[in-house]
């Protein structure tokens, strides 16, 4: 285990190393001196100075990569131009919102995708696995901040039964709160649910044709207990494998979908940063989203790892 | 006898021909098709298909209920909705093939590379595509989008730039299961330069999985533009496109909804149309998959 961990560890270092070039490296794409960007329209004097020497503008490329990689480092993204506040204590403030918002879409994936994949795979070519897999492909077609849209004509402005817009806390209103992040989980689930349905439809058929399955019908067990206890069990290992890949999904629907829904998370604070031209939010968000998701494949790899007793032997 | 023989022989039927006969052969594939020659032809024929100048207000025709007049509505400008939507075909698919056409220019090559040279080239490669694999694909296009500045061509960039690590990555791994085939042995053997037999032996024997991961992006791409669009960073108003005419439509939800049906309807049908294409080509070119 220690030694598949550190193997693992090992890869992603470098990864990290250039996610962080490629991260900084975005600023280099800004036209002209970048401390007259940064500073806005205003272009005051005083803070294109104080850009110029807090981002180390006079110094060469690769020694202002590493005092910001120092930061970095030390949990300092830079801070933002027009919030005047540490991009970490931004993102901070902003994620959990965001997190609630995936965690209910991963409930709502996850409730949707491995049945609609269960029934498509043990009623294959009949109509059941037709009408699931046309749903999925709906799912996969579907822009998510359309869905979005018209779930808000449907069931805010004809049916007046969900807010169309808005976020309040779940500390504040429980019930309000989940009033309000329904529609935007459920677009955000859709996708992923389609997704999850196709994994666990072709994992669910390879393991049906397996040798044990055979067997365990020919002991004579109901085809509920085959199916359930026998084939889903090994058929989901892979399953949630594939599915943490979709947490770039997640994230990127995000920053649609509380667009459409003005929900304050994670992704509004990307899409409200890129228009207030506050590059260091901007990269910060990138960059820990970046981070979350190779951190949160480890852990999912550790997972596999560990569920998998063929990899430890 | 022995001509007799051959003559009762089955004629050879090339990988290609029997590929296409496997596509024909499957309906949805050739639906997603249809809709995807339908879309072209319009994206075409736009100034002579759209009933009105996309860009003509009208004060007098203000989020107007479609009509025989207007078929689609008309938007919170007056303008006809039906003929931006025909235009927005435009920039959509323009996104689509110009977006992927750039990720496969730079991620073919350098797939190829990585895969035939390997040692430390391959793994300069594959850590900056894996970095780039580990940014999401539309956070890293709004990053690329933001700093490029807002703009239709700079949003092509943007994805084509972000989509290029799978292509990176499928070349490469198809590269590798093909180099150690034997006529490409045979050809080492006879002493080819290694570009030859890269570019004459190699490349096209990974091309069919290509050909599928290219028409999925299209259909990612599509989407991806839409997005950048609806999020006000890519085709800038007034110029018409579905992304953002979606953009608009959601602030007027309750008083003109068709303003945002259309659009969203037409983004749909397009990504489905390839996602269909997609499917089919992957059945049709891998059997093995089926």
């Amino acid at each position: 285990m220690s030694a598949y961990l550190a193997r693992r560890v090992g890869t992603i270092l470098p990864t990290l190393l250039f996610v962080t070039i490629l991260i900084f490296g975005l600023q280099q794409l800004l036209p002209g001196d970048p401390a007259v960007v940064l500073a806005g329209e205003e272009r005051d004097p005083n803070v294109v100075a104080y850009l110029h020497k807090k981002m180390h503008l006079d110094e060469p490329l690769p020694v202002r990569y590493l005092y910001w990689l120092g930061g970095v480092l030390t949990g300092d993204l830079g801070e933002s131009l027009r919030m005047q506040k540490p991009v970490t204590a931004l993102i901070a403030e902003k994620l959990p919102v965001t997190l609630e918002l995936a965690l209910i879409a991963i409930v709502i994936a996850l409730s949707i995708g491995i049945p609609a994949g269960i029934v498509s795979a043990i009623y294959k070519d009949r109509w059941p696995d037709y009408v699931a897999n046309a749903v999925a492909l709906w799912g996969l077609s579907t822009p998510n901040f359309w869905l979005g849209i018209m779930m808000i004509l449907f069931f805010s402005v004809r049916l007046g039964w969900l807010p169309a817009s808005g976020y309040v806390s779940p500390f504040e209103d429980l019930s309000a709160n989940l009033a309000a992040m329904i529609m935007p989980a459920f677009v955000l689930g859709n996708a992923i649910a389609a997704v999850l349905m196709r994994h666990t439809r072709s994992a669910m058929l390879q393991v049906m044709s397996s040798d044990y399955v055979r067997t365990a019908r020919a002991k004579g067990l109901s085809e509920r207990v085959v199916v359930l206890k026998h084939a889903l069990r090994n058929a989901l290992t892979p399953v949630v494998t594939l599915g943490a890949l979709e947490l770039g999904t997640l994230l990127s629907g995000a920053v649609l979908t509380e667009q459409v829904f003005t929900i304050p998370g994670f992704g509004k604070l990307i899409v409200d940063a890129v228009f207030n031209r506050d590059y260091a939010v901007v990269q910060g968000v990138v960059l820990f989203t970046a981070t979350a998701y190779i951190l949160l494949n480890l852990v999912a790899d550790l997972a596999y790892f560990l569920v998998n007793p063929r990899l430890r032997g | 006898m022995a001509t007799l023989a051959l003559d009762a022989m089955p004629k050879e039927v090339s990988p290609r021909r029997r590929a296409l006969r496997r596509l024909g052969r499957r309906p949805a594939a050739m639906l997603g098709l249809a809709f995807v020659v339908f879309f072209v032809l319009i994206a075409i024929f736009a100034p002579w298909v759209a009933p009105y100048d996309p860009l003509a207000t009208s004060w007098s025709a203000v989020r107007k209920a479609p009509s025989w007049a207007h078929w689609f509505g008309t938007d919170e400008l007056g303008r006809d909705v039906l003929a931006r939507v025909i235009w927005g075909t435009r920039a959509s698919l323009l996104a689509g093939v110009v977006s992927v056409s750039i990720s496969i220019a730079l991620g073919v090559p350098i797939g190829l590379i990585a895969g035939y040279t390997g040692g430390w080239t391959d793994a300069l490669i594959s850590r900056v595509t894996d970095a780039m694999l580990a940014t999401p694909f539309l956070i890293l296009a709004i990053a690329l989008a933001a700093f490029l500045g807002p703009s239709l061509t700079n949003a092509m960039i943007a994805i084509g730039i972000s989509a290029t690590p799978i292509l990176i990555r499928l070349t490469r791994a198809q590269v590798l299961a093909v180099k150690v085939e034997d006529y490409v042995e045979a050809a080492r053997a006879l002493g080819n330069p290694h570009l030859r037999i890269a570019v004459r032996h190699i490349l096209p024997n990974v091309i069919p999985p290509l050909i599928v991961q290219s028409t999925l992006a299209i259909a990612a791409a599509v989407i991806a533009e839409a997005s950048l669009s609806f999020l006000g960073l890519g085709q800038q108003p007034p110029a018409p496109s579905w992304g953002s005419m979606l953009n608009t439509a959601k602030n007027y939800v309750e008083q003109a909804p068709w303003m945002a049906v259309w659009p969203g309807l037409s983004i749909f049908l397009l990504v489905l149309s390839f996602n269909l294409l997609g499917d089919g080509l992957r059945d049709a070119l891998d059997p093995r998959h089926v």
